[in-house]
């Protein structure tokens, strides 16, 4: 890009959690703001002004703030109705979101109002010959797709824990915007609200992990893994399904919606590696994956690949380990 | 309303699992050429309606899916499951849909049929998109829930529990809605021969693009906003070993952690 061209408008969604934005958003606004754009954050929900200024120091020149009541339950739908005024109004080439349950909807539904092309999926973002670019794996992340957008505005989720927030210092100036929700946007109430639920056990600070699944068949299960753990010196976790489903508790869930680990060593067993799970785990170590599907996708990214009945494989495995120990 | 009367469960066939995916890399998008199968997600959304139709007798579901014409020996399986009918959209036209022309598509043909609810699976397994229901939602301007690890129907209301980063939320939408359910939710049933049998003889239309007022240039490639450049390879993540168990798992992989010294 030449200096003499505008600079590309982006606006960045920044979630919010407690009151903070959520570190996945701050990572996306540096990220946003190393390719040269001209950042504008957006925060909505009631309070949000109080620390919307700080989002400067992360790069963003301005911050939007729709600081109302009827933005209160963190749903997707009013928060569609104020952002697509915002890209009406101040006509911004690129919204970017960092993914989450929240931001996946909100982005999806944004596309469709604004008739744009959404991205997901992201892990990272270029401008080249002024265009956006942004790097998507796909088909069980054994390939990476360059993924372009058509016509402006561009919208893109990038995949949780890519970019690291970057504090370059310096305060942003804060702006309101207005809320107007639709009728039926409001449709939907949230009776109870997610709290950060930190019982149970610690699994983030383990160097060796023993990770369920579904195909463990039952909640009793679990005690196989248990054992194993004990005598590895580790600790248990779980899919997303199996929690879910009420087998362990969420404390112990790996992935997207869960925890991010990166012990020494990561055994799973009846997992079958969605992409979601994968986020939370790739940064282990050595990965051993026990699955009986040979076309599981977790062999894709398992260092050891164990094809069999984990029922069979892991109770002798425990056993040859505290045989090892004892030795 | 007591139950909803009329469920639609959106559907759609993905590649085999067995069959190794490949984007062509001529046209960039995904070989849909080989073998397919029901989308394994959406199984969960359709064992999700089938229980309200166990529960009430007047209770209608229709499978609404778009893909190629050969998608409908997928679909048949979700007849045989206990689906009432299937309409597949199928036409050259659709081929290369993104999630703007997509959900454009079924959209319309979501409104020809003015359902009281409307249940998804929790992603495709080829796009691993999980956000179709978000797009489908704001076009049919209906409330939505997303991640159901719970469906309760009461009232005229839809309730359901759902994780999100932070643990689980409890979240309520009036019918006529769109929900998306994990595949938590339940344990889809499996077709009975007697249902195999009759999904034969069950309604199986497919419609075109004319048939929902679209023209084709609003949807396929033509219509989608987001195109796919280059494909490009993946950083390397090192060798896998693979084992397949004889009965002697336990020791290779005790052989392998030992021999890095994990052990
Ligand atoms: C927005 C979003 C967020 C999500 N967040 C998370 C997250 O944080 N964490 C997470 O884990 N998931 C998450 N998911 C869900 C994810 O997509 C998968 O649905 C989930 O990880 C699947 O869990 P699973 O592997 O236990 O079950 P399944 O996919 O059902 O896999 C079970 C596996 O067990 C194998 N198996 C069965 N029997 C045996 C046996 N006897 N021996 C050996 N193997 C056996 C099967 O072959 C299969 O591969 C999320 C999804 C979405 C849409
Ligand atoms: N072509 C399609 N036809 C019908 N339903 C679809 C189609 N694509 C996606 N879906 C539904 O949308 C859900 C989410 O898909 P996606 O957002 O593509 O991962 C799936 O589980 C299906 O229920």
């Amino acid at each position: 890009m030449s200096p003499d061209e505008p600079l590309v408008a982006t606006l960045v969604y920044v979630e919010h959690h407690e009151g903070e934005p959520v570190r996945g958003a701050l990572g996306v606004v540096s990220k946003a703001a190393d390719l040269g754009d001209d950042v504008t954050a957006v925060l909505c929900g009631p309070g949000v002004s109080e620390f919307a200024s700080s989002i400067g120091g992360y790069g963003a020149g301005r911050v939007l703030v729709a600081d109302d009541p009827a933005l209160a339950d963190p749903v997707p739908q009013p928060r569609v109705d104020v952002l697509e005024q915002v890209v009406r109004d101040q006509g911004f080439d690129t919204v970017l979101f960092a993914a989450s349950v929240l931001t996946a909807d909100i982005a999806a539904a944004l596309a469709a109002r604004l008739d744009a092309g959404l991205n997901w999926d992201l892990v990272d973002l270029e401008r080249a010959d002024g265009r956006l670019v942004g790097k998507r794996p796909a088909l069980q992340d054994s390939i990476l797709v360059d993924v372009g957008w058509k016509r402006d505005p561009s919208l893109a989720l990038i995949r949780s824990g890519t970019f690291e927030p970057v504090a370059k210092g310096g305060d942003a100036a804060v702006q309101k915007i207005p809320v107007e929700v639709e009728e039926w946007s409001a449709q939907t109430v949230m009776l109870e609200q997610a709290h950060e639920e930190r019982s149970g056990p610690s699994i983030e600070d383990a160097d060796v992990i023993v990770a369920g699944g579904r195909g463990l068949g039952s909640p009793d299960n679990f005690s196989l893994l248990e054992e194993l753990a004990r005598a590895l010196g580790g600790a248990v976790a779980a899919t997303r399904a199996v929690v879910d489903a009420g087998w362990y508790p969420y404390a112990a869930q790996v992935g997207q919606t869960g925890r991010t680990v990166s012990p020494k060593l990561y055994v799973a067993c009846g997992i079958s590696g969605a992409i979601q799970h994968k986020v939370g785990m790739q940064g282990s170590g050595t990965i051993v994956a026990i699955n009986k599907d040979p076309h599981a996708p977790i062999f894709e990214y398992a260092d050891l690949a164990v094809v069999g009945d984990l029922h069979e494989i892991i109770p002798r495995l425990t056993e040859l380990v505290r045989q090892r120990k004892a030795a | 309303m007591l139950a909803p009367v009329k469920i639609a469960v959106c559907m759609k066939e993905v590649p085999d699992a067995s069959a190794t995916k490949r984007i062509d890399p001529q046209t960039l998008r995904l070989d849909r050429s080989g073998d397919g199968t029901l989308n394994e997600f959406d199984t969960h959304a359709l064992e999700e309606a089938l229980r309200v139709k166990d529960a009430s007798s007047e209770t209608e579901v229709v499978v609404v899916s778009m893909g190629p014409g050969k998608a409908m020996d997928s679909l048949r399986k979700a007849l045989a499951m206990g689906a009432d009918r299937v309409v597949l959209v199928t036409d050259e036209a659709a081929a290369g849909s993104d999630l703007i022309a997509t959900s454009k598509v079924l959209a319309k043909a979501l409104e020809r049929e003015s359902p009281d609810l409307i249940v998804l699976g929790q992603q495709a397994g080829d796009s691993d998109g999980a956000v179709l229901w978000a797009a489908l939602a704001d076009r049919l301007r209906l409330p939505m829930i997303s991640q159901a690890a719970s469906l309760e129907l009461r009232e005229g209301k839809a309730r359901s529990k759902r994780q999100t980063e932070y643990g689980y939320d409890v979240i309520e939408a009036a019918l006529p809605c769109v929900v998306a359910v994990s595949d938590a939710i339940n344990e889809p049933r499996y077709p009975s021969l007697k249902g195999i049998m009759g999904a034969k003889k069950k309604p199986q239309e497919t419609v075109s693009l004319v048939d929902l007022g679209l023209a084709g240039d609003e949807v396929g490639a033509a219509g989608s906003r987001t195109e796919v450049y280059a494909l490009g390879e993946p950083a390397a993540r090192g060798e896998t070993q693979r084992i397949e168990d004889e009965g002697d798992a336990a020791e290779k992989i005790i052989e392998y952690l030992s021999a890095r010294k994990i052990l």
